[in-house]
């Protein structure tokens, strides 16, 4: 299989060698490769990516997924993008 | 800002449900959904349901999606936001709902998340090829606004909504050259499904995946292999699929980023699609004020959705101090558990174990 042409990420456009790079060069848990690679950064907010990435990072580490270092709490608000024109107005303020 | 009793996040056969019941039972509901339409799931599935009559069992989910979004419309206690989406929960209790031009601000007294779940991916070369889609994208095309995507399919994934999409496709006319499944063993699909599409000819190929797709700027064919047992690829199985389209359909997992936000208790539990809430039989979770129901607690389906739905909505109701008819929530908490266990698969049910064996954190 050739890495460079399987998207794990579609919305930074990120490829399974992007992935296994950045955790050969020690990027072990979802929130450094978030920072280095802003993988799950993007308008989906990592919901195609994130479960291949910890299996990924579980197979690395030869953990099972739920021993992966995962912050799920980094999950912040806007969940979708919205200009700031709709924080203008308040329906019923 | 709104202050109902109680907010649902969510309007497929949970939310609705959850809804009616609350609403019934004399609480103020807010309900808010994304699309424009209620019905979440069951807008495209025009299929029969399975399981019991007195639970929507031989109706098909469109029919179940206009009973439920009928009754939830004339029902003057529940509120609903159509075309809007919940894109922030705040941990001093504050939820808020944006459409395109302005936002909400709702603060409830309970919250039922029931936000359904969203489609796994898999990893296979140039799976962004256009033509490779999700199964629920073409059940979406082909169900809710009758356009076919392509004439020639290939399904990757032997579960519910493989066989069925590829018996849709079938009977809207596409070609259906095979479903294929890494396992030995069939997905979880009901097995009068898979029978029918193999006697109309489809080929289910079991312990075969998915290694590429290929063509010039859209995918003209697909490449597949035979695995072993340990999911090892075969050497000298490689078969090739001309096709348009390749459906995926292997599996869903829950639609937590809300639960994410705010920090609720979750535990990985690949039976019920990947990270699930923990919650108890009526749904509620690790924060009292917080329910669960429908796929985004686990990936079940639309008769356990809305079992869920009502019991959490009438809980719900009970703790604001409604008169809620105790009989019914237990008969339902009952109901729930003999439906699970005669109905769901195994796997399914092992994974509910699991997760009622662990704690809820404070």
């Amino acid at each position: 299989m050739n890495l460079k042409d399987v998207i794990v990420c579609r919305c930074e456009d990120l490829t399974l060698e992007d992935v296994r790079k950045a955790i050969a060069e020690g990027y072990i848990s979802w929130d450094e490769l978030k920072r280095v690679l802003r993988i799950g950064l993007g308008p989906c907010g990592g919901k195609t990516c994130r479960l291949l990435v910890l299996r990924e990072l579980a197979n690395h580490l030869m953990l099972s997924v739920d021993q992966v270092n995962y912050r799920p709490t980094v999950v912040r608000p806007p969940l979708r993008s919205t200009s700031f024109e709709v924080f203008l107005k308040e329906e019923n303020g | 800002m709104k202050e109902p009793d109680v907010l649902v996040v969510g309007g497929g056969p949970a939310g609705m449900n959850a809804a009616l019941a609350a609403a019934e039972s004399g609480a103020s509901v807010v309900l808010v959904d994304r699309f424009a339409k209620l019905g979440g799931q069951l807008v495209k599935q025009t299929h029969k349901f399975f399981g019991w009559a007195d639970r929507g069992a031989g109706a098909r989910g469109i029919e179940l999606a206009q009973k439920w979004s009928h009754a939830v419309l004339a029902q003057p206690q529940v509120e609903t936001y159509l075309g809007k989406e919940m894109i922030g929960a705040y941990r001093d209790g504050i939820w808020l709902v944006a459409d395109q031009e302005k936002y909400i601000k709702i603060k409830p007294k309970r919250t039922v998340i029931a936000t359904g779940a969203s489609e796994k991916m898999i990893l296979f070369e140039n799976n962004d090829l256009p033509g490779v889609y999700g199964a629920g994208a073409v059940q979406t095309l082909m169900n809710s606004y009758g356009i076919l995507p392509g004439e020639h399919y290939l399904i990757v994934g032997s579960g519910n909504v493989g066989v069925i999409v590829a018996y849709q496709l079938l009977q809207a006319g596409a070609v259906v050259r095979a479903v294929i499944d890494v396992l030995p063993r069939l997905g979880g699909a009901y097995w009068v499904h898979a029978a029918k599409i193999q006697r109309a000819g489809i080929p289910i190929l079991l312990q075969r995946t998915i290694t590429g797709v290929y063509g010039n700027q859209k995918v003209e064919r697909a490449e597949t292999v035979g695995v072993d047992d340990k999911f090892r690829l075969i050497p000298g199985t490689e078969r090739t699929f001309r096709v348009d389209v390749v459906c995926l359909a292997v599996g869903l997992t829950p639609l937590s980023d809300l639960l994410f936000e705010l920090g609720i208790q979750e535990y990985y539990i690949p039976e019920l699609g990947g990270f699930v809430p923990w919650h108890d039989q009526t749904g509620r979770t690790n924060r009292k004020d917080l329910f669960v129901v429908g796929d985004v607690s686990g990936i079940e389906e639309a008769t356990t959705a809305s079992l869920q739905g009502r019991i959490a909505g009438l809980t719900a109701a009970s703790d604001l101090g409604y008169a809620v008819d105790e009989q019914m929530r237990r008969r339902l908490i009952e109901a729930l558990a003999e439906f699970r266990c005669s109905t769901l698969s195994q796997n399914v049910c092992s994974g509910l174990d699991r997760l009622a064996g662990k704690e809820a954190s404070q």
